[in-house]
């Protein structure tokens, strides 16, 4: 049987970008697969360094401060003070109210501000709306902005509003880069995934994201299988290289080390770097760190040993 | 009934609240008296060990703010359920070569000693806590808390009662135990964990490794999340060298007699607590 294929056009330039429907036995199977495969002692630390090295240390509470802000900030920096070769986080990620808090406190490090913009986490106001508060985020100092899918517009069929949304919001960004969260728990089918993956990469995304980590259906391992191959598809179709972000639900080393072996093996290595892949975590970075502090020290380490969030 | 199949039961491991295989996939035989195979349990590795900590650890904290009553009234649901399930112990301390009489009593004695553990539940703070005089307008106040993870050598024998007398003086009071049971004495174990499921003791605050405590040993005193170690059941075959690393993380360490039953047994897995208030007007 030939593999029915759709093709999407999108925006005002009428640029079409084909869409391949996606085979959901196959994608789930290749991602458990994936997931069995065991990481030896000795690439571990590697590994592990890695995984820190792609974390956006996230908090995202309506009860955050300033103060909360900074402490994540001195943490995203040098995440364990008594170790100097752990590296520090790739971004530190926040509501727009904190941006400049974190600017301040990230000052002469290489360690990025990301800002949510744009009503997150529905993405349910005026574009106009949602435009100010991107370039809001952006002037006080965000190098990174995560904005949401208008998910309401795409799934209701109307893709193309979706899509000039994105490409206003590329626009409110400027200089800083555009990351969209596609939130796949909303999304309903592998399909709609995929869908949603290519239209947001067309219309000018830098990162494309999997979810906000407000819904309880956040990342997995064969959703983010499936919005890497469509990175792949893309970049075949468009030699444009986007970058994947995985949020939500991502605590353990463990996890983190599977969905570094989806994109080693879907993508290729080039894209196991901060630039081009990201772990949006809160948790997560006090268990890669126990699970150092268990490869130095040889026993098993327990959360009194790190700090407190 | 001709060509009955016997359906032989596969003793696992008793993590967070299921029974799963170990990760490594290893077992060792456990035989009857007359030397005849009884069952095939399952090995624990040190990675089941690492998951009946984490286990341990997340359920501690809620099953410390239970109120003391509901804590008490949980284990003595435990002995109710022991009770109902006397003739199928009997038949496995039996196996295991102890004879009619002693079994029995041992049985009596387990469910006796639970219910003698739950009543203190609510009372034991009273006594081994204080109200302190201090020169200064403060309330001094020294108050027991739980010690937190214990990690528990159970002794082999008596197999039953030995292993009901080291978790009830460390679960009263808060603490969640990972509890390694050897050789024959995992038979008992296994089936006292299917006992505790249905007596609404939360998932992970009793986890049971079955397997050599030779292995677990190493990872028990030097785990830093594991506060307390009981070696009340350690064997002579056991090297006790290892013991040193309790000092990684300044581990209490308990051993103590199967014939023993009071309160000192309860201390054991507490810290004391001194708060200071100050007297408003």
């Amino acid at each position: 049987m030939k593999m029915p294929t759709s093709n999407i056009t999108f925006g005002k330039t009428g640029s079409s970008i084909k869409v391949i429907p996606v085979d959901e036995v196959s994608l789930e199977a290749r991602a458990a697969s994936l997931a069995t495969r065991s990481i030896k002692t000795s690439s571990k630390k590697a590994a592990l360094h890695l995984t820190i090295r792609c974390i956006d240390l996230t908090t995202l509470e309506g009860a955050d401060t300033p103060e909360k802000v900074a402490s994540l900030c001195q943490k995203a920096k040098r995440p364990d003070p008594s170790n100097h070769d752990v590296p520090s986080v790739a971004a530190v990620c926040v509501y727009p109210e904190m941006v400049h808090h974190a600017v301040e406190a990230t000052r002469n490090s290489k360690v990025k501000v990301a800002s949510v913009a744009g009503a997150f986490p529905s993405g349910l106001s005026t574009i106009e709306a949602r435009t100010a508060d991107i370039s809001d985020a952006v002037k006080r100092g965000a190098d990174e902005i995560d904005i949401v899918l208008n998910r309401s517009a795409f799934l209701s069929g109307d893709e193309q509003r979706a899509f000039e949304e994105i490409v206003a919001s590329k626009d409110a960004c400027g200089e800083a880069h555009l990351k969209v969260i596609l939130e796949v728990g909303e999304l309903g089918s592998y399909d709609k995934i995929r869908q949603a993956s290519m239209l947001a990469m067309a219309a000018g995304a830098d990162f494309i994201k999997t979810s906000t980590g407000k819904i309880p259906q956040a990342s997995s391992l064969p959703r983010v299988l499936c919005m890497a191959e469509a990175v792949r598809d893309f970049a075949y179709q468009t030699n444009i290289s986007v970058g994947i972000k995985a949020a939500g639900g991502i605590r353990t080393a463990k996890q983190a080390w599977h969905y570094l072996v989806v994109i080693g093996e879907t993508l290729g290595s080039e894209w196991l770097n901060p630039e081009m892949f990201r772990i949006g975590a809160s948790g997560l970075l006090n268990d890669v760190l126990l699970q150092l502090n268990r490869l130095d020290s040889g026993s098993y380490s327990g959360p009194d040993y790190v700090t407190v969030d | 009934m001709a060509g009955k199949i016997p359906i032989a039961k596969t003793y696992k491991l008793f993590i967070d609240g299921a029974f799963p295989r170990s990760e490594s996939g290893r077992t060792f035989s456990v035989n009857n008296s007359e030397g005849e195979l009884i069952a095939n349990v399952s090995q624990a590795s040190r990675k089941d060990f690492r998951e009946a900590v984490r286990a341990a650890r997340s359920a501690q904290s809620p099953w410390a703010s239970r109120t003391a009553y509901n804590r008490g009234q949980i284990l003595y649901r435990v002995a109710e359920m022991l009770e109902s399930r006397k003739p199928e112990f009997l038949e496995l301390l039996k196996s295991i070569g102890v004879n009619n009489r002693v079994a029995t009593r041992e049985i009596e004695d387990s469910i006796q000693r639970l219910v003698w553990y739950a009543g203190w539940s609510d009372k034991y703070s009273q006594l081994l806590g204080s109200v302190n005089p201090v020169s200064g307008p403060y309330f001094n106040f020294t108050v027991p808390e739980p010690t937190g993870v214990v990690g528990i050598i159970a002794p082999t024998e008596p197999a039953m009662l030995g292993f009901i007398s080291r978790i009830a003086p460390a679960i009263v009071s808060g603490n969640t135990v990972v509890v390694v049971s050897e050789a024959q004495s995992s038979l008992t174990s296994v089936t006292i964990a299917e006992v505790l499921v249905t007596s609404d003791v939360p998932a992970g605050v009793v986890n049971i490794l079955t397997g050599d405590q030779t292995d677990l040993l190493p990872w028990m005193v030097g785990h830093l999340d594991v506060n307390a170690v009981d070696i009340s059941g350690i064997s002579p075959k056991t090297d006790l060298t290892h013991l040193e690393e309790v000092a990684s993380n300044v581990k209490r360490v308990v051993s103590r007699s199967v014939d023993e039953e009071s309160l000192e047994l309860i201390s054991d897995f507490l810290e004391m607590k001194t708060v200071w208030h100050p007297i408003g007007r």
